[in-house]
């Protein structure tokens, strides 16, 4: 499975209440979380990203408060990949569970700039900045966890394990 | 090679003799949590499973304390989601408006959490109960949906950093004061994956809601859990609150450590994180003249009785200070009760606070104490992420409940010595 898309760059500690502000969580519905997406730091995004763009953020990717609606908003905000130096562990298990790609990587999260446009290849974790040619390769899941990315998230995992 | 407290709890949970650090384990869970936020998205997951019923209906709590009483439309047909979910699976641990509390007190309280418990709760505050001795932490919707099916969880084994503690807080400095200024030590990752554990002769002076709000802070470092080693403060919580058997589990003497902090308690100081994030740790010296509009104290940081006994001693006899709103939320209706028999209540309301019912709302901008643009928040809660109370360009500031009680006498932030 490959990503491709511009960059929509942001720094470290962005955390669940930016991704989603708790105003807005008296709905799961994804397509009205997404209208919310990132709008206390960045009101833009909704109206300038396009679908398949790749998110990159820095350290401590996700922090906060455990709602399974920060994943939710960014995945039906069409965005097809988050890539940051490392990433809250809630928010971690959450993006595997509902099937939103995630990749560690330090190099990329501190090189890559926004509107640069990139490709994943989350076979081989390799990640290639098509503007500066560079290429960079990020932690593997271990397999467990490909396993669960496989079956297309925990609840098909636990159906197939039944 | 020896193990941590949590590594303990973990292999005992799945049968196995010992784990290591980067183990991927799967273990029972003696507990499944979830709120009104998190449970309807678990409860759409857990219908696509298509089972007939959850693992074990006396083994999940169902606590719709976020925006309750009913914000909202909204709102209102969420928590009937959870209701309805409730009535027919008989889950026998949901609560409704009127028993309901927060809901990282209220578990406690009702002796569902005990030492040794592995738990996972679908609100990232659930590592609240290492105060026990349990492993518990918080997870998503859909490991809280696979958590009611099937009663297991997988787990990362998290390695640990050593808190050692000796000593005894000053007056006035509370358990709040400890984890603002351990978080600001070691910042907001600073135990990202990994376990926090409180051990030493330090921790037998710190009070069972002390330990709760250290736990409780121990996801805005990034810990997996946060635990603390059982005692007889401990047990005797736990005699009192809980019929369930427990288990102790204390770290082998040769368990290897990320890294070990020494904490003299007594050394601790008052401490407030400015925005926007809770490793912004200053002391006194530091605080400059920060005039604030707000005060909440409150939530599953600071919302027990001896939070609310430590702001009404502050207050006793005086006056909030005129033009500001503060705003007391009790975390449970027991603590509610004993606070309004004690005459804690009354001398709150006396100096001129408002008290509500309990719920969380405030504490993540959801309702009872939205901030305007520009307005500035002293709050015992633990977050003050941008926008987390309210409008984008509104501020926090975490502290203690005796800070923020001095703090709503003068109508800026203020040490508790400087209004006793």
């Amino acid at each position: 499975m490959k990503a491709n898309g511009k960059v929509i760059k942001y720094g470290d500690n962005i955390d669940t209440d930016v991704i989603i502000p708790a105003r807005y969580l008296n709905t799961s519905e994804p397509a009205e979380l997404a209208k919310h997406c990132m709008e206390d730091i960045d009101k833009d995004f909704v109206n300038n990203h396009s679908t398949g763009d790749i998110m990159v953020g820095g350290a401590n990717f996700g922090c906060g408060s455990s709602r399974e609606h920060a994943p939710i908003a960014i995945k039906a905000s069409g965005i097809s990949c988050v890539i940051a130096k490392d990433f809250a562990r809630i928010f971690y298990r959450n993006s595997i569970n509902i099937g939103l790609p995630i990749l560690e990587c330090k190099e990329a999260s501190e090189d890559i700039k926004a509107g640069d446009s990139v490709e994943v290849d989350f076979d081989s974790g390799v990640i290639k900045n098509i503007t500066t040619g560079k290429e960079y390769r990020a932690v593997a899941f271990p397999p467990f966890m490909q396993e669960i990315i496989n079956k297309g998230g925990l609840v098909e995992y636990i159906k197939s394990n039944k | 090679m020896g193990m941590t407290m949590t590594q303990k709890i973990l292999a005992n949970a799945a049968g196995l003799e010992s784990v290591s650090a980067g183990d991927l384990i799967m273990a029972n869970l003696s507990l499944v949590l979830g709120n009104d936020i998190t449970s309807p998205v678990a409860i759409k997951e857990f219908d696509k499973l298509g089972l007939k019923s959850v693992f074990d209906n006396t083994k999940i709590a169902l606590v719709p304390d976020h925006f309750t009483p009913n914000k909202d439309i909204k709102s209102a047909e969420q928590c009937m989601a959870v209701r309805n979910f409730a009535g027919e699976q008989d889950i026998v641990n949901y609560f409704e408006v009127g028993e309901v509390g927060i809901e990282h007190a209220l578990l406690p309280e009702k002796g569902l959490v005990v030492a040794g418990d592995v738990v996972i709760g679908a609100d990232s505050h659930t590592c609240t109960y290492g105060a026990l001795g349990a492993f518990s932490t918080g997870v998503g919707s859909t490991d809280m949906a696979a958590g009611m099916a099937i009663g297991k969880a997988w787990f990362k084994v998290p390695e640990a950093i050593k808190f050692n503690l000796t000593g005894k807080l000053n007056e006035y400095v509370s358990g709040k004061d400890l984890i603002l200024h351990i978080i600001g030590m070691i910042g907001v990752d600073g135990a990202l994956y990994k376990s926090m554990e409180f051990v030493g002769e330090g921790v037998h002076s710190l009070t069972m809601d002390d330990r709760f709000t250290v736990a409780n802070m121990a996801i805005e470092a990034g810990a997996k859990n946060g635990i603390f080693e059982v005692d007889d403060k401990t047990r005797e919580y736990m005699k009192a609150h809980s019929k369930k058997e427990w288990k102790e589990f204390s770290a082998d003497n040769d368990a290897e450590y990320a890294k070990v902090i020494d904490i003299d308690l007594s050394t601790v100081p008052h401490t407030v994180a400015f925005p926007h994030l809770p490793e912004n740790a200053r002391t006194p010296e530091n605080w400059g003249d920060v005039k604030i509009d707000q005060v909440v104290i409150g939530s599953c940081t600071n919302g027990r009785l001896s939070d609310l006994q430590n702001a009404a001693k502050i207050l006793k006899g005086k006056k909030v200070k005129k033009g500001i709103r503060v705003l007391v939320f009790p975390a449970t209706q027991r603590i509610y009760l004993e606070a309004l028999k004690d005459g804690t209540l009354s001398t709150l309301v006396e100096a001129g606070c408002v008290i509500s019912a309990p719920t969380c709302g405030p504490c993540l901008g959801g309702h009872m104490g939205i901030l305007a643009a520009g307005e500035r928040c002293v709050s015992t809660t633990n977050r003050n992420f941008l926008g987390r109370m309210g409008h984008v360009k509104s501020e926090v500031y975490l502290a203690s409940p005796e800070v923020a009680a001095a703090s709503a006498i003068t109508g800026k932030i203020t040490a508790p010595e400087e209004v006793m």
